[in-house]
């Protein structure tokens, strides 16, 4: 028995519907973002499951999943930045609390 | 062979790191959840035979980001109010599983033109030409530490004392 393409893409189907569900059901905000994470990662062992069994020797995926790592830590970097700013205003990182903009 | 052990022993722990990210009730062991499936994920990418990222998934999200996420649990001292779920967490669910069901249903329907050639080993060299080389991705290459640098000067921006 041999591991192919769709093991790899069941594997990060798995670990994005986690994420999901993660970003989607819980209310601390720092988790969201872990899920976010979570979900990026997911995003990313498909790209190189793709690279590695379609295209092997072009590396496309592999030079995506490089710009996905960049966006993350750019978005982890401003998404706690803004965390922080909202806790020392409101001493509260629940999400379901943070109803500034909400009409 | 070895690689077949590998792949199953990482996608289980990975899955299951993933799932306590997300259902641990301290959020600072989901944290720790986090940094196991990130090693995880650094393993799948060996599996992979795509050592360069294998290597700077360990540095920027076992390194830098996980260190982040730390940092941000340690200052906003929500620790002992835990993780709860909001009123969501039934629809939530069911759209995940949906979700996994529908995209699992195209995977297993789609016939994949699988390449049988063997993978390209060391990826190193190979993706620096694939970057820095003749039509490759040196325009976005030239926008990405833009994108970096407009982030470390929102993030110190947003959390400077005023």
């Amino acid at each position: 028995m041999t591991v192919g393409l769709e093991h790899y893409l069941i594997l990060s189907t798995v670990l994005f519907s986690i994420g999901l569900y993660g970003a989607l059901a819980k209310r601390n905000a720092i988790v969201i973002l872990m899920s976010i994470e979570l979900m990026l990662n997911a995003v990313n062992i498909a790209m190189v499951a793709f690279s590695r069994y379609i295209v092997p020797l072009l590396l496309t995926g592999q030079v995506f999943a490089i710009f996905i790592m960049v966006v993350a830590a750019a978005e982890a970097a401003v998404g706690l930045a803004i965390i922080m700013t909202i806790y020392r205003g409101r001493e509260t990182i629940d999400v379901t609390q943070i109803n500034l903009m909400k009409w | 062979m070895g690689l077949v052990i590998a792949f199953w022993i990482l996608a289980v722990v990975g899955t299951l790191a993933a799932l306590g990210v997300v259902l641990l009730r301290n959020v600072f062991r989901a944290a720790l959840a986090l940094v196991l499936c990130f090693l995880a994920v650094a393993g799948i990418y060996i599996t992979l035979s795509a050592d360069f990222l294998a290597a700077v998934q360990v540095l920027i999200y076992v390194g830098a980001i996980s260190v982040l996420i730390i940092l941000a649990i340690m200052l906003t001292r929500e620790v002992p109010q835990g993780s709860p779920t909001n009123k969501l967490r039934i629809p939530a669910f069911i759209i995940a599983i949906l979700f996994l069901v529908v995209v699992a249903f195209a995977i297993f329907q789609t016939s994949w033109q699988v390449a049988g050639i063997p993978p390209q080993e060391p990826t190193t060299s190979a993706l620096a030409f694939r970057l820095f080389g003749e039509g490759g991705f040196i325009l976005p290459l030239e926008i990405a530490p833009i994108i970096l640098l407009a982030a470390i000067l929102g993030a110190i921006v947003l959390v400077r004392e005023k």
